[in-house]
């Protein structure tokens, strides 16, 4: 298997912050790769370490095969970079922001003409071509952001929470655009605070927190590794829940949840569905739903950290506001 | 969506190292896309020319007689010395687009790019040194209608043109060290209020050195804007030339020797 991207101990101090703590990633050339973690975790440190805009402390990085501190400029040109807040050029239309990267790119005059209209094409930007960016909604300009960074067709793309304020419909869009990319062989880094996001994209997911790599694998592995599976039972009336919370707690031996009507308890022997199955029918409890799930991200997140990935983002936030 | 992927199925090796020429064409690339911005945004350039236009009209017609006696002699007196003055002003655009660059994330976005390391600010250098030598031809113009003539024919003007734009050049590392150091463009704008009017003012520019109080005599015949003002007097009107423009090369030398190192190691230092 071949890399494009590999990095191996990096680590990068901010004056007392150390923003990375020692970061291996090894992410096999076409396939995306997510990168999963709270506000603060080090994720945009790590793609500009990568994407040649910072040096490292310690520790190395290989993009494409070229080192991102010894060739840096062979490295830009393999890469493309969607950073976490949208830098269009405002005063300029979305055309010209695209001409811009284009021309710098050696394109002439025609092909960057040519390429910038392709992709505002395929953005759905062409209505909005000839207006500055500044008119731009958050969606638009999240487009123009992603289109920019394709004008060279990257062989590797850094995606810095693409999707962070994007509404759902605009979200699933440039998901797809991302599937598209990697169907076409562009290897893609992508950093989300969001685990549905990892899980819909990434077939592996490194999950960081406080600057270190705490988990990797891919979804799959990630939920397996962690508490397995969990049981959910919803009876179909309400009023067995006493009854199903009972039979749940005693055949996982472990404490249930309830939310609405909806009864789970993590397990860890698949063999517990069909003892709930004949102990439910035993006491004559009909049931809406059963089945037995993997985890959810979420739920693996906090049995990795301790805590929720939403609620470790604001603690978080305060942590270092208070510092 | 094939058109945003499609990659080439050979690819050549990349290049390791950039050519100076190419520095140049992204340069010129980046100095355009400064530029072209005033297509879209008409206000900039008038911004860029309303202020010494009205600077013009009002000193020469209000404050002319008081000063000196009548407004056609005052205006030969002030004239350079608001060229002076406005392009002072005018060098903190650098310092502000930078600014907005570095705080919106574009300069990260030009610095992953393959292109010379020097270019995103020498192309934005150029371009206010072409937005410069705009207003410098606007003033002379406006001066012009109002009875402005110049005494050292068109060599004097281009002479005045290119030492005014290497003074600013220099002085425009100033902005640049401002733009790389504050965190948010406003506050550029407030450092060359600061200070550009307090250093403008207090110069023989609006106001003859004789007119000034005892005390602050001294300062305005050290004060570079005055050397520079009378430097361009020299080269526009009359009066002694080689000293005040020799004096003025010296600042611009001096300027740019302290002050594009530090504005270069703050902008390596904060990105
Ligand atoms: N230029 C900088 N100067 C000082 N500290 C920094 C700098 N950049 C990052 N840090 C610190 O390094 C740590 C990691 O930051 P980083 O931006 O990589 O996190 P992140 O995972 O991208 O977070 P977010 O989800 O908020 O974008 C944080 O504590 C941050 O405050
Ligand atoms: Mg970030």
């Amino acid at each position: 298997m071949t890399y494009a991207i590999r990095a191996e101990g990096l680590v990068r101090r901010f004056g007392e912050t150390t923003a990375l703590a020692g970061v291996d990633l090894a992410v096999p050339t076409g396939t995306v790769f997510g990168l999963l973690g709270p506000n603060g975790a080090g994720k945009t440190t790590t793609v500009r370490v990568l994407a040649t805009l910072l040096a490292a402390d310690e520790g190395h990085a290989t993009v494409g095969g070229y080192d991102v501190r010894r060739d840096p400029h062979r490295v830009r040109q393999l890469i493309g970079l969607t950073g976490q807040y949208a830098s269009v050029d405002e005063a300029l239309t979305g055309t010209e922001n695209l001409l811009l990267i284009g021309r710098l790119l050696g394109l002439s005059r025609a092909q960057a003409r040519a390429r910038a209209a392709e992709l505002l094409a395929d953005f759905q930007l062409t209505d909005a071509a000839g207006r500055a960016a500044k008119t731009f909604s958050g969606g638009m300009r999240r487009r123009l952001d992603l289109a920019a960074s394709l004008v060279g067709r990257p062989q590797v793309l850094f995606l810095d929470e693409p999707t962070t304020g994007l509404d759902p419909r605009s979200r699933n869009e440039l998901w797809d655009i991302v599937r598209t990319l990697v169907a076409d062989g562009v290897t893609v880094l992508l950093t989300t605070q969001y685990l549905e996001e990892a899980d819909q994209l990434a077939s592996e997911i490194a999950v960081v927190d406080h600057g270190r790599v705490i988990a990797q694998g891919t979804p799959e592995e990630l939920k397996a590794k962690t508490g397995g599976q969990v049981l959910t039972v919803r009876p179909t009336d309400p009023a067995d829940l006493p009854t199903v919370l009972a039979v749940a707690g005693e055949v996982a031996r472990a404490t249930p949840e309830v939310v609405q009507t909806t009864v789970t308890v993590p397990v860890n022997d698949p063999d517990v569905l069909p003892t709930v199955v004949r102990r439910l029918d035993a006491a004559g409890v009909p049931v809406a739903e059963l089945a037995l799930r993997g985890a959810s991200l979420d739920e693996v997140f906090l049995s990795l950290t301790g805590h929720r990935a939403e609620q470790d983002a604001d603690t978080d936030a305060m942590e270092e506001s208070l510092a | 969506m094939t058109a945003a992927t499609a990659t080439p199925a050979t690819l050549p090796a990349p290049a390791r190292r950039l050519g100076v020429v190419a520095g140049l064409r992204h340069t010129a690339t980046l100095s355009w896309r400064s530029l072209v911005q005033i297509k879209h945004n008409p206000m900039e350039l008038l911004d860029l020319s309303i202020q010494p236009v009205m600077f013009v009209l009002l000193f020469t017609y209000v404050f002319g007689t008081a000063i000196a006696g009548s407004s056609g002699d005052y205006l030969r007196f002030m004239l350079p010395g608001i060229m002076v003055q406005n392009a002072l002003f005018a060098t903190m655009t650098t310092g502000f687009g930078l600014n907005q660059d570095l705080t919106r994330g574009v300069f990260d976005r030009l610095r992953a790019l393959p292109i010379a390391r020097w270019a995103p600010l020498a192309g934005r250098i150029l371009a206010d040194t072409v937005k410069q030598a705009w207003s410098i031809a606007l003033l002379l113009a406006v001066g012009m209608i109002l009875g402005f003539r110049v005494g050292n024919g068109l060599l004097g003007v281009l002479a005045a043109f290119a030492l005014l734009l290497a003074f600013t050049l220099a002085a425009s590392w100033i902005s640049v060290l401002v733009g790389v150091l504050v965190n948010e463009p406003e506050k550029v704008q407030i450092f060359g209020f600061m200070v550009i009017f307090p250093l403008t003012f207090t110069s023989n520019i609006f106001v003859p050195t004789e007119r000034m109080p005892g005390w602050l005599q001294h300062w305005v015949e050290i004060n570079p804007v005055t050397i520079v003002a009378d430097a361009l007097r020299g080269l526009l009107v009359t009066g002694p030339v080689a000293g005040p423009v020799a004096q003025t090369l010296l600042w611009a030398v001096g300027l740019a020797a302290v002050f594009a190192p530090l504005a270069v190691r703050a902008l390596r230092r904060r990105v």
